[in-house]
């Protein structure tokens, strides 16, 4: 897959700009969730864009001209959303989180999307031994808890400490690891129900080359499915993000603010009755995640307003991939 | 004995993922498929964790690389064989596993089997107050909203599901906390049960390890309550994130079966809306509940991690991250696989049971 085969496509699906068209589709309740779920999405991605202003102090700023923030203070006055016990600001680490969360998105879904494509591309293309072991390491990938297999790969990245660039790359390629299956299946799916179509036949006898047939004919029909898929994973990521991070996975506070592992600090605070250090990061990863799965779910439903019923049972358990749901493995097994 | 005619076609030995065999009798040889699906599965994680943990280094200098002197890590390493080959060690790791030694903890030296078996029970017991909470949330309300079907009750319990997903189980944990355990004081903050029930629960003859289970068998309903009350807790903040995912699926499916004819039929003869959703459309409903209660397990254990977490819930999962802040990758590296091993035989266990309920499973 060398980059010319990849970059006509993408220019029209930006310009087709999906979450537009899909708001000028919609009526009604379908279009209230898409419309809360495009403005929760918006304020996560301003507030990542904007936290250096938005943000009353740095993100492990202890202390200010007048003094070192006192700790576990209530939230009022000087510090809107309190203090932790650290003496960090809470708000502060509440707004410099979604920058963390969004790098971590943009990187993992970036690498998941490019291996994950390209895979099922060729898997589904050429199929053969290749295709049977990389759906069989696929599916035995899928059926695994994905906490887990993004706690290993979390170790082997960063054994444990880690910087923010090496935090952000740990965590993202855990996350990738994740997803890559998830990818895989869907664009190998709709590539052996392209390959049979007549304008790949076509393409054949008329001389074209397999990758310029993969790249140009089928990556662009195949595709249809990523802006749902996309919009999904980037709230799994964030999840997955917040869980390494509660389990001490995430990264060190010192190098950049997030969610999860304030959580981990504040589950000591809540017997204590200390809310605001938990509350405020917990209301911001389910606004996000809830900003980002409405958005997923309007579309999911307006792709397909017919039928929303049987195509969830094809995705089963440790069933292949089987062709034509392209949005089961998304949505029915790990939301 | 009567089907002759369809064993010439049977292919030995190949784990096609898609074998296109129909018609009856196949019931056997589904069940034999699927069961050496299981082996590739685990085997490719097997041998994924095992290369993924290997990649940084030996597990003993990870555990204690900065607290001993360098020839006694080195005897240390050379003693348990961390400095052969990696593939010699592979090879080795793959016969231990296939006799059931899943190694020592470096930390603790507890065989892995050991551990499982002392805290999967508190697992097991959290995974299945919690499904009984998902099934009991998500089924009926999924019902409701099927029936109301873009109107008020459905959109808001479509929220409700979605809510559910997006709120991480150690969030919601917290919030139930708070409210519960510290300012109205109703319930425990964290634990199994309250140390007098533990005792007299580890004091038990042939304990199950499931507290409410061996609490009603001795009769203890003093105990019963402690562990219930300690329970509820971790089981709403657990089930509620699958509470949302058969929401969502039983909306989405009995949706499906009322627009079939046969419910069409049903009504041009009288037979209430009620009925038919919770007599007629429910039940093909649930097939693929079962089908995806199989991918619910391995998040639920996923889940299960957190959830042990926030409550100090003391099963494998919180045995897991204590392992992994000590860093002792044998154990951690012991238990996945383990996990993996429960994950793929209860999917294969789930796939069963649906194909015993739907014929139309098996192909």
């Amino acid at each position: 897959m060398s980059t010319p085969t990849l970059t006509p496509p993408r220019q029209p699906l930006f310009s087709r700009l999906p979450v537009i068209s899909h708001l000028k589709k919609s009526v009604g309740l379908q279009r209230g969730m898409l419309v809360v779920g495009v403005v929760l999405s918006g304020l996560f991605i301003l507030t990542s864009i904007f936290a250096p202003l938005l943000a009353p102090y740095g993100y492990s700023q202890l202390s200010d001209a007048s003094g070192s923030f006192p700790t576990q203070q209530a939230p009022g006055g000087k510090h809107l959303l309190g203090t932790t016990v650290g003496g960090y600001d809470v708000l502060s680490r509440v707004v410099w989180g979604s920058q963390t969360a969004v790098t971590v998105i943009i990187v993992s879904v970036a690498m998941s999307l490019f291996l994950g494509v390209a895979l099922g591309l060729l898997s589904g293309y050429f199929g053969g031994w290749l295709d049977r072991i990389l759906v069989v390491v696929a599916d035995a990938i899928y059926a695994f808890p994905t906490l887990l297999l993004a706690i290993v790969i979390s170790i082997v990245i960063s054994r444990g400490q880690s910087s923010f660039w090496g935090g952000i790359f740990s965590c993202a390629f855990s996350i990738t690891v994740v997803f890559v299956p998830q990818y895989f299946r869907v664009i190998r799916a709709e590539t052996i129900r392209l390959k049979a179509e007549p304008f790949v036949e076509s393409a054949k006898v008329l001389g074209a080359s397999s990758m310029r047939i993969i790249g140009r004919h089928i990556f662009k029909n195949a595709t249809r499915t990523l802006p749902l898929m996309f919009t999904l994973n980037a709230s799994e990521a964030i999840l997955t993000l917040a869980g390494l991070g509660f389990l001490g996975f995430g990264i060190e506070p010192t190098s950049a603010a997030e969610w999860g592992f304030d959580l981990n600090k504040a589950l000591a605070d809540t017997s204590s009755g200390i809310w605001w250090t938990g509350v405020f990061p917990g209301i911001a990863i389910v606004l996000t995640v809830l900003g980002l799965t409405l958005v997923g779910e309007s579309i999911n439903d307006l792709n397909d307003p017919r039928i929303r019923g049987r195509k969830r049972a094809g995705g089963g358990a440790g069933t292949p991939a089987s062709p034509g749901t392209p949005s089961a493995p998304a949505e029915a097994g790990k939301p | 004995m009567t089907t002759v005619i369809e064993v010439p076609e049977a292919e030995p030995g190949v784990v096609a993922p898609r074998s296109k065999s129909k018609g009856g009798g196949g019931l056997g040889r589904y069940i034999v498929i699927r069961f050496f699906l299981i082996i590739p599965t685990v085997f490719i994680l097997v041998t994924l964790v095992f290369f993924l943990m290997r990649v940084i280094g030996d597990p003993i200098t990870a555990a204690q690389g900065g607290r001993l002197p360098p020839d006694v890590l080195a005897q240390r390493i050379h003693d348990a064989g961390y400095d052969r080959p990696v593939l010699v060690q592979y090879f080795e790791y793959l016969g231990q596993l296939i006799t059931g030694n899943f190694g020592t903890t470096i930390t603790d030296r507890r065989p892995v089997v050991e551990v499982l078996t002392t805290f999967g029970a508190a697992t097991l017991e959290l995974s299945i107050n919690a499904l009984i909470v998902a099934l009991a949330v998500g089924i009926p309300f999924g019902l409701i909203a099927a029936q109301h079907r873009d109107k008020t009750p459905d959109a808001f319990l479509r929220f409700f599901a979605i809510l559910c997903y997006a709120t991480p189980v150690f969030f919601s944990g917290l919030l139930l906390k708070l409210t519960f355990s510290v300012w109205l004081g109703w319930l425990p903050v964290a634990g199994r049960a309250s140390t007098r029930t533990e005792l007299t629960m580890s004091s038990l003859a042939a304990p199950s390890g499931i507290y409410w289970l061996d609490a009603i068998r001795s009769g203890n309903f003093t105990a019963l309550g402690d562990v219930v009350s300690h329970a509820v807790l971790p089981a709403i903040a657990l089930g509620l994130l699958t509470a949302g995912v058969f929401l969502r699926l039983v909306r989405t499916n009995v949706i499906g079966t009322l627009g079939k004819d046969y419910i069409e039929a049903g009504r041009s003869r009288g037979v209430s809306e009620f009925r038919l959703v919770t007599k007629h459309a429910y039940k093909p409903a649930l097939i693929p509940i079962i089908t995806v209660m199989g991918l619910q397990i391995a998040l639920m254990l996923g889940g299960a991690i957190l959830t042990e977490t926030t409550f100090e819930w003391k099963g494998l999962g919180y045995q897991l991250v204590q392992y992994l802040n000590a860093r002792d990758f044998v154990a951690v590296q012991g238990i996945v696989v383990l996990l993996a091993i429960i994950v793929a035989v209860t999917n294969f266990i789930v796939d069963i049971i649906a194909a015993l309920i739907d014929p139309r499973v098996r192909y």
